[in-house]
This record gives C-alpha cells, sequence and structure tokens, in this order.
C-alpha cells in the first residue's frame, strides 16, 4: 500500500476535521464519512465536477441483496482523452466501498454494469478520474426496503 | 473448485465496432457480514478483482468489493479493430485464478 501523501493526508484530515465538527457518531455516520474519505483518496483532494456521469439504479430496491447498478460517463475515449477509472461508493453500506472500474480507449465506452447489495436507503456516488486527470462525478439515492447484509 | 463462467458477446464484429460483453461468474461472494448460527461471523471470501484482455491489452478491470451481489455479473464493452481472443480472470480472496477464452472475428 503506497504511502499517504501530504497532500492526500490534508485533504482526508479536512474532511475528517469538517465531518467531526459536525458531530458525526453512529454507524450511519461512520459509513458516510468513510465513503467521503475514499472519495478524498481517489480524487487527491481535486473537486469533481458535477456532470457527464449517469447512475442507473431502480429508485425503490425491494431486495437489497441484489440490486441492478449501472455507471456511464461521457468521453471520448480516444488515447489522448479518455475515462481511465471510475469509483463507486455506497454511503450506507458497512463498507462504503463497491467497485473500481478502470478503463482504456479499448473499452470503447465508459460503461459498466454490475449488481450490488444495499444494506439500507442510501446514496450511490460515482467519481470518474480521465486521462487528463479531471474529475467529474454523479450520485443517486436509492430506497431499500429489505436490507441485503445478511445481518 | 471453480466454477464455470458465463460469457455472452458477439462471434463477428465489424472493424471499429463496439461490442457489448455480458460475464457472470457462479460464486458465493461472502461478504464477511453474515453471522453463522452461533452468532460468530463468517469470514470474507469473495472475488475482488475481475479482468477483460484482448490480444494480451487490458479492455475493462474491475475491482470489487464485498457490495458486490453474489454470482458477480459485469456488463461492459470493447472496441475491436481487429480478430483475436478475449480473456477473462477472476480472483478470489483466496489466491484461486478462474479463466475464460472467447475469439471473435472481425472484418
Amino acid at each position: 500500500m503506497r504511502a499517504v501523501s501530504r497532500r492526500n493526508a490534508l485533504a482526508i484530515g479536512a474532511s475528517g476535521a469538517a465531518l467531526t465538527f459536525i458531530g458525526w457518531n453512529d454507524r450511519a455516520s461512520a459509513a458516510a464519512k468513510e465513503a467521503a474519505e475514499q472519495i478524498a483518496k481517489f480524487t487527491g483532494g481535486v473537486a469533481a465536477e458535477k456532470s457527464k456521469v449517469t447512475i442507473e439504479l431502480p429508485e425503490i430496491a425491494e431486495n437489497g441483496n441484489t440490486v441492478p447498478l449501472s455507471v456511464s460517463v461521457e468521453g471520448p475515449m480516444t488515447a489522448d482523452n479518455y475515462v481511465s477509472e471510475i469509483l463507486v461508493v455506497a454511503d450506507g453500506n458497512p463498507n462504503p466501498g463497491v467497485a473500481t472500474f478502470r478503463f482504456s480507449p479499448l473499452s470503447g465506452k465508459a460503461e459498466a454494469s454490475t449488481r450490488v447489495r444495499l444494506a439500507t436507503t442510501q446514496n450511490i456516488t460515482a467519481i470518474a478520474k480521465t486521462s487528463k486527470g479531471e474529475f467529474f462525478t454523479g450520485q443517486k439515492l436509492v430506497k431499500v426496503t429489505i436490507g441485503g447484509c445478511g445481518g | 473448485m471453480a466454477e464455470k463462467p458465463r460469457l455472452k458477446l458477439p462471434k463477428e464484429a465489424k472493424k471499429g465496432e463496439v461490442i457489448e460483453i455480458k460475464t457472470l461468474l457462479p460464486h458465493i461472494m461472502e461478504s464477511g457480514q453474515r453471522k453463522d448460527k452461533d452468532g460468530k461471523a463468517i469470514p470474507r471470501k469473495i472475488i475482488n478483482k475481475f479482468v477483460c484482455e484482448f490480444n494480451g491489452k487490458p479492455v475493462f478491470t474491475a475491482n470489487l468489493e464485498p457490495a458486490i451481489a453474489a454470482n458477480p455479473y459485469m456488463q461492459f464493452f470493447a472496441k475491436v479493430d481487429e480478430s483475436g481472443t478475449f480473456k477473462f480472470t477472476w480472483t478470489d480472496d483466496d489466491g484461486t485464478v478462474t479463466t475464460a477464452e472467447e475469439s471473435i472475428t472481425v472484418s
């Protein structure tokens, strides 16, 4: 595991400090805080523009054990400008990480679909990184009637 | 014992076409959150990485967390400019590697 750079440590520290100030101290808040930390680590503190990222999820997931999820990011996917990675986090799961997808110009499209487990009603956030070092983000709320973490 | 992956992709395509690929691997994806009847946590055992390569070059990679549902399903795309072989690799937490290959003719 690579060492946390000073810039990353400042970003993570800043987000942690801000959230502590608001008084986050229960399990649901811990998940949201960890999701924010994963995002900060992914972007290195660079602000992500809220555009280009589409998340497809049912509005209401009847069964939290298997929820279809699709993420797509607009972009040319050419050698000089392509989406290289998409991080997906779920801010209400015991472990917020969902997946990191990696693409190349051979992908043709920066789009992937899978099925996920969701513990409770929550936001799914996707952050895309491009080969030019830009970041884009999108978020979708999904209501979960029966949680899917087996706990 | 590794399960047999299921793949769906076209056998033929036109040069430069972007094709859709669907994959599924039967796997319990034990998240580590469940408890057994004695209340002890069942250890995590998931597929943590999925890689798709075409003629040896990476097309799509996914690092997976326990939030991915059982029997991991991945759907993604590939731009094909030449004929060749897709290779799919799934890696389990315990190091087991499952692979599958599928050829495509591009004209």
